[in-house]
């Protein structure tokens, strides 16, 4: 229902030419920026860093861990997808909100734009295509590195690509809808709180299972849960039902983000 | 009011220090999270979560094993956090250090009253933390009571360099580069989650990190256990590195603001 | 007297750019002294050479009678600096602003309470006490600045641009306050590209091109050394002007062709306009007025003020 209004809303009113000049306009941000290829390069090295980390290093006192169907795996095999997943849902959050934010009300980059014919929705949608730009990109890094590491095969870190997407899409929409309603940079910290809270509790470091009841209740009703399950079952290569509604969960998190952010950002942008 | 006669009290390195406090005290709450209730989430999810895996390292449970790491690590990433946008920003946004520079204060001065804030700071995150993790038994030594003597001496060690680092540069996108290169490695592999010889040879590359110096001498004071060197060592590696950061400290907020 | 600021042969390098190019320069207790000149002349670099943070690169430089290289924090705890891009804190109320900096020159808690409310008043920003910076309109920012400047009761106010980018309202406002501080005793050093405020303020005034003085003295003194009394606007539409100077030779004591008019220098503007009708000219608009600095500057530099 609320997809097909989206989808209905977004080919009335959209132009693809402008969605892309304003994610065009970030791309020439960063290359004119100083630095730049040894920032986007150094992005490689973020995801190494971590799986050595955590993976191998922690990894080594873990040992070996039981997954919830009898299977056993290495620590780093367990890890490695929900740290994609993370870093995927902290990679669109990180654009679509402090960015986003700072571009709305600080840099008045939106205001600018708006002097032009390109509309708020247009706007909205061209900062989640970059976000979405970087974020492919990372990831794509991140699985070449897991199947490098013997942490995934090939096809399924293929497989997995799509869902870090999917990932990327639906924090990135949901954490636009909610920069529209911050109110200052204090409210960040609530987001930060809830992030990183999000980060360490949603069967990232240990199965759910291991969780006090109540708690992995809690858990399972929350939206990086559901991204770290849908990645860590694709790249463990056991397709299953439940991932389509851990997919299923994420698309209305697309929509009913877009469409929310669709409303705000026109409210606040042209008041 | 011109020719009035005013009587000079306060030491202006006490004014620069009274003047972060005066901003701390408004912006504290937005700090509460990422000192106090950050480290202690993660001390809950490893403790819940991968603790029951691990089992005892080096003869104590993993939780009572990492909490002096996670305590040295907050007090490190406290110092590098609050010592890059703010100061890149008193030089090239707000200007604050140019409004402070055209008063009496020297550039001693305001190293001297920043970095006393930020150990006020790494002091009370460290000592907060401690008076709620000492609840759960994983503080097992009453040397404890000196973590936040290694947390003020790592805050200096690391607030200083990164200080000097943010006032050399032109253009804040480089802390892009700090954080991946300096900050994410030397938390990853400084011995807060794992024991540096697991690295074998790479072991080396943790020596060159004040964090480590802070971890090992953090661990030895909440368990109770010789550190890997002897703490005058440990010590004086953070005492060489924030000379060193001071020195450039000095010479990078004197070419900013003399040019 | 010992004058305050005192220098010889003061240069200022960046690199291999000159930007202060040997300038002799004396100001006295209580003058208002002004540096006059288009952006780029060296004016923002002297006045922070005399701020004692940046440091001359050759020449002599006194302030209060001490070395600025040497003494620094003992002459700028005497010094009031309002810089030309406001360093207000943002993350301070005004109230806040104007005590931190207070506490920066040693004020006790109670001295620095005290000042602040005095000088709140003085800057007519009572209201705004505990607002933060960032709301405060250009005007209030700048008479914000100019009351921190006076925290330490200075012995010389040095203001850099003080009302550039003001609105017509905010800057007479901001002459106003600068006056009453003139009239205290206050000695005020500022630097401006506009006329009107070096004629406004200044007791005496150098004019600085290309990191040099061109001329000195007081605004009528300039006047009258460097123009004449009146000053004769003439505009053809939009012909050729060149093609009209030498017709113009003669009439009143100079001609001075700009790319949109002439001017005529005369000790009798009327008596020049019947001269350019009695030669047969017809310009499309004529308008004669009283000389000012702005015509000095033309003639010493002899191109149009770049603001």
């Amino acid at each position: 229902m609320v997809t097909t209004a989206v989808a209905s809303w977004v080919v009335r009113r959209v132009s693809p030419g402008r969605v892309l000049a304003v994610t065009g306009r970030n791309v020439a941000a960063l290359r004119s920026g100083p630095s730049y290829w040894l920032v986007l390069v150094s992005g490689f090295f973020e995801p190494l860093l971590y799986l050595l980390s955590i993976g191998v290093g922690v990894g080594a006192l873990v040992g070996r861990i039981p997954l919830g169907d009898g299977q056993v795996v290495t620590y780093a095999v367990f890890v490695a997808p929900a740290m994609l997943a993370a870093s995927a849902m902290n990679g669109a959050l990180a654009e679509t909100t402090f960015n986003f934010f700072f571009k709305l009300r600080y840099a008045r980059t939106f205001e600018a734009i708006l002097a032009t014919p390109v509309r708020p929705f247009e706007v909205a949608l061209g900062e989640l295509s970059w976000a979405m730009v970087r974020s492919a990109f990372y990831t794509a890094v991140f699985l070449g590195v897991m199947v490098a590491f013997g942490l995934a095969g090939p096809w399924w870190a293929l497989a997995a690509f799509p869902a870090t997407l999917l990932v990327g899409l639906a924090f990135g929409a949901v954490g636009m809808a909610a920069s529209t309603l911050m109110r200052g940079w204090q409210d960040f910290d609530v987001m930060t709180a809830a992030q990183f809270s999000l980060f360490l509790f949603s069967g990232t470091f240990a199965p759910v299972q291991d969780y006090p009841p109540v708690l992995e209740a809690v858990v399972v009703a929350t939206p990086l849960y559901h991204a770290v399950e849908l990645v860590r079952g694709l790249t463990l290569g056991q397709v299953e039902w439940a991932l389509a509604g851990h997919a299923a969960y994420l698309l209305v998190m697309v929509a009913a983000g877009l469409w929310f952010a669709a409303r705000r950002v026109e409210r606040v942008l042209c008041k | 009011m011109a020719g009035g006669v005013t009587a000079l009290t306060a030491h202006p390195t006490y004014a620069v220090f009274e003047r972060y406090m005066v901003l701390y005290k408004r912006l504290w709450r937005a700090s509460v999270f990422s000192s106090f209730a950050l480290p202690l989430l993660f001390l809950a999810s490893i403790g819940l979560g991968v603790g029951q895996y691990v089992g005892s390292l080096e003869g104590v449970p993993y939780a009572a094993w990492i909490v002096p790491g996670v305590l040295a690590s907050t007090a490190f990433q406290m110092a590098v956090g609050e010592s890059t946008y703010g100061v890149l920003g008193s030089f090239k946004w707000t200007r604050s250090s140019h409004a402070m520079y055209a008063t009496r204060v020297s550039i001693g001065d305001m190293l001297r009253g920043w970095l006393l804030y930020l150990v006020v700071r790494g002091v009370i995150a460290v000592a907060v933390f401690m008076a709620v993790v000492v609840w759960f038994g994983v503080l097992a030594s009453p040397w404890a009571l000196a973590t936040p003597l290694v947390a003020a001496l790592l805050t200096v060690a690391t607030a200083a360099p990164v200080t000097a680092f943010a006032a050399s540069i032109d253009h804040d996108s480089y802390f892009a580069l700090l954080f991946r290169f300096v900050m994410i490695p030397a938390t990853l592999f400084s011995g807060v989650f794992f024991p540096v010889e697991q690295m074998g040879g790479w072991k080396v590359a943790a020596y060159v990190s004040p964090l480590w110096h802070g971890v090992a001498l953090c661990r030895a004071a909440t368990l109770g256990q010789e550190p890997p060197w002897p703490v005058w060592a440990h010590a004086g590696v953070l005492v060489a590195v924030a000379a060193a950061g001071w020195w450039w400290a000095s010479a990078a907020f004197r070419r900013r603001l003399r040019d | 007297m010992q004058p305050l600021i005192y220098a010889r042969g003061l240069v200022k390098r960046f690199g291999s750019f000159t930007a202060v190019d040997g300038i002799d320069l004396e100001v006295q207790p209580g003058e208002a002294f002004g540096f006059l000149g288009p952006n780029g002349a060296g004016k923002s670099s002297t006045m922070r050479m005399i701020s004692c943070v940046s440091m001359p690169s050759a020449g002599e430089l006194r302030i209060l009678g001490r070395d600025p290289v040497r003494e620094g924090p003992a002459i700028r705890a005497r010094l009031g600096v309002c810089p030309q891009l406001d360093n207000l804190d943002p993350d301070l109320t005004v109230w806040e602003n104007l005590t931190t900096y207070a506490r920066y020159f040693g004020l006790s808690r109670a001295e620095a309470r005290r000042k602040a409310g005095e000088l709140l008043e003085f800057a007519q920003l009572t209201e705004k006490a505990s607002s933060l910076v960032e709301p405060l309109s250009g005007g209030m920012k700048r008479r914000l600045t100019i009351a921190r400047a006076m925290v330490n009761d200075p012995e010389l106010v040095l203001l850099d641009e003080p009302t550039t980018g003001l609105d017509p309202q905010a800057r007479h406002l901001l002459w106003e306050r600068l006056f009453r501080l003139k009239q205290q005793g206050v000695t005020l050093v500022l630097t401006t590209h506009y006329m009107d405020e070096a004629e406004q303020l200044c007791d005496r005034l150098v004019v600085m091109d290309g990191g040099r003085i061109v001329a000195e003295g007081s605004p009528r003194r300039l006047i009258e050394d460097y123009s004449s009394p009146e000053v004769v606007e003439l505009r053809f539409g939009l012909e050729e002007l060149a093609g009209y100077v030498p017709r113009l030779e003669g009439v009143g004591d100079r001609v001075d062709p700009l790319p949109d008019r002439i001017l005529l220098y005369a000790k009798d503007g009327d008596e020049a306009v019947a001269e350019v009708h009695r030669r047969g000219l017809t310009p499309s608009s004529v308008l004669v007025r009283r000389s000012t600095l702005e015509d000095v500057f033309l003639h010493l530099t002899g191109r149009t003020l770049v603001d």
